[in-house]
């Protein structure tokens, strides 16, 4: 199904088919993921391939054009060449690898039985892709929330300050559809309740900041699309769009400094209780409730950043 | 289980990443480009999540009834590769907007053309 998906990518001409089944592909992949047992990153490439990333590239597609230009000369064998054999030496490589499932490949052989075995008892957390994410990697994450960060910021240098034609397409074309209206209205406070859900629960289901984030952030795209920018900008305002995203950062980094301040190595939450599980539960929160808000406040700004220099009214999705 | 049978997660990787380097390299159109592209980071997340899969296990949230998992490490390293591959197709996308505005097409060739007198 995957491999059928991208082929036809390959073929299509209509750039705005091809993002659609760019959000097909992203929501099969997804399903793949419940089976390999990952649900966390099911979960998320859900919410950010099929939502996020197809409403972001619909909306390029609205500034830019739809159809891909016709080429004149034929397409020269060379790329495919390329592709062919990269691929076929690729399959040599894997001729060697483990066996889908084997419990005796070496991936699982050498820190992951640790997490598996004591996360239990060191971190109190029964969802292990949390207690690795948010304490045992808590540096790596941390990074990743900077990341994000700094692209926010990136977007919001390139599209939001030097404003071309920024004010034109404020009021969307969907104003006037009765049945989406309420139907958005009935839907938004679920999803926000949802998100709120993801969010603090992440210690026990599937779950976490990163897709509390992306899931708040559709609904507020999600009303953006339905009522218009002008009042999506009336419930959040930019202003404090650009505070949350460095607060998120900053709320993750100072936990990391109370820990120090505390007596402990930077991130090392046993020392925020004097229980060290409930430290830990301390700190996971903090540091979930840093990412989410992070998360949240750069997709709704890019996808404002995106929406505001719209020239012509944007097409359906979800 | 036969070499065929067991390595077929790999291939299919493999195929989507050849058809993702495919795009990027044959097609001029930008918006395409960044498709292929995340064909091919998607491919990357399969191949880790597929190895992390561990036959009978369950998915990695602690339950007494439960006494094999898969490995939790593929799934942390992709969950916040996901998040953060948005972050930068986002960031891809604004500039291809920009590009679009400054020399009014998308395609490779097009900008090469006008780049070119000077």
């Amino acid at each position: 199904m995957l491999a059928v998906t991208a082929l036809s990518v390959v073929f299509l001409r209509d750039l705005f088919a091809i993002v659609m089944l760019f959000g097909i592909y992203s929501l099969l992949s997804a399903g793949f993921f419940v089976t390999m047992d990952a649900v966390d990153v099911a979960l998320t490439e859900a919410a950010v391939g099929a939502g996020v990333t197809t409403v972001l590239m619909l909306s390029t597609l609205a500034l830019t054009r739809r159809k891909e230009k016709a080429r004149l000369s034929p397409p020269s064998l060379l790329p495919l060449a390329v592709a062919t054999i990269t691929g076929l030496v690729l399959v040599y490589g894997t001729l060697d690898m483990p066996h889908l499932g084997d419990p005796d490949a070496p991936v699982h052989q050498h820190v992951a039985p640790r997490y598996i075995e004591q996360s239990g008892e060191e971190i109190g957390v029964p969802n292990i892709v949390t207690s690795v994410l948010a304490s045992y990697r808590g540096f790596d994450t941390l990074g990743e929330v900077v990341v994000i960060f700094a692209a926010g910021l990136g977007v919001l240098a390139l599209l939001g300050v030097a404003g071309g034609d920024r004010h034109r397409a404020r009021v969307s074309a969907m104003e006037h559809h009765l049945v989406l209206r309420v139907i958005t209205k009935a839907l938004a406070p679920l999803i926000l309740l949802y998100a709120l859900y993801i969010q603090f629960h992440g210690d026990y289901g599937p779950g976490g900041g990163f897709q509390a984030g992306v899931v708040f952030a559709a609904a507020i795209i999600l009303f953006a699309i339905v009522f218009g920018l002008t009042k999506a900008e009336q419930v959040i305002t930019p202003t404090f769009l650009r505070y949350m995203m460095g607060a998120g950062a900053l709320i993750y980094g100072a936990t990391g400094v109370v820990t120090l301040v505390l007596g402990g190595n930077f991130l090392d939450y046993n020392t925020l209780a004097h229980d060290p599980l409930h430290g830990q539960h301390y700190g996971i929160l903090a540091v979930e409730f840093g990412v989410g808000v992070t998360v949240t406040a750069v997709m709704i700004s890019i996808f404002f950043n995106f929406f505001g220099r719209s020239s012509k009214p944007q097409e359906e999705e979800q | 289980m036969s070499t065929t049978l067991g390595l077929y997660n790999y291939w299919i990787v493999i195929f989507l990443m050849m058809v993702g380097l495919y795009i990027v390299i044959a097609h001029p159109n930008l918006i395409k480009k960044i498709v292929g592209l995340n064909i091919f980071q998607t491919s990357v997340f399969i191949l880790y999540i597929s190895m992390g899969k561990v036959k009978g296990g369950a998915a990695p949230i602690l339950d007494d009834a439960v006494t094999v998992y898969s490995n939790p490490l593929p799934h942390v390293l992709i969950l916040t590769a996901i998040v953060v591959g948005v972050s930068t197709t986002a960031l891809a996308l604004a500039l291809i907007v920009r590009i679009n505005e400054a020399y009014g097409s998308v395609e490779e060739d097009e900008i090469h053309d006008q780049d070119a007198p000077l």
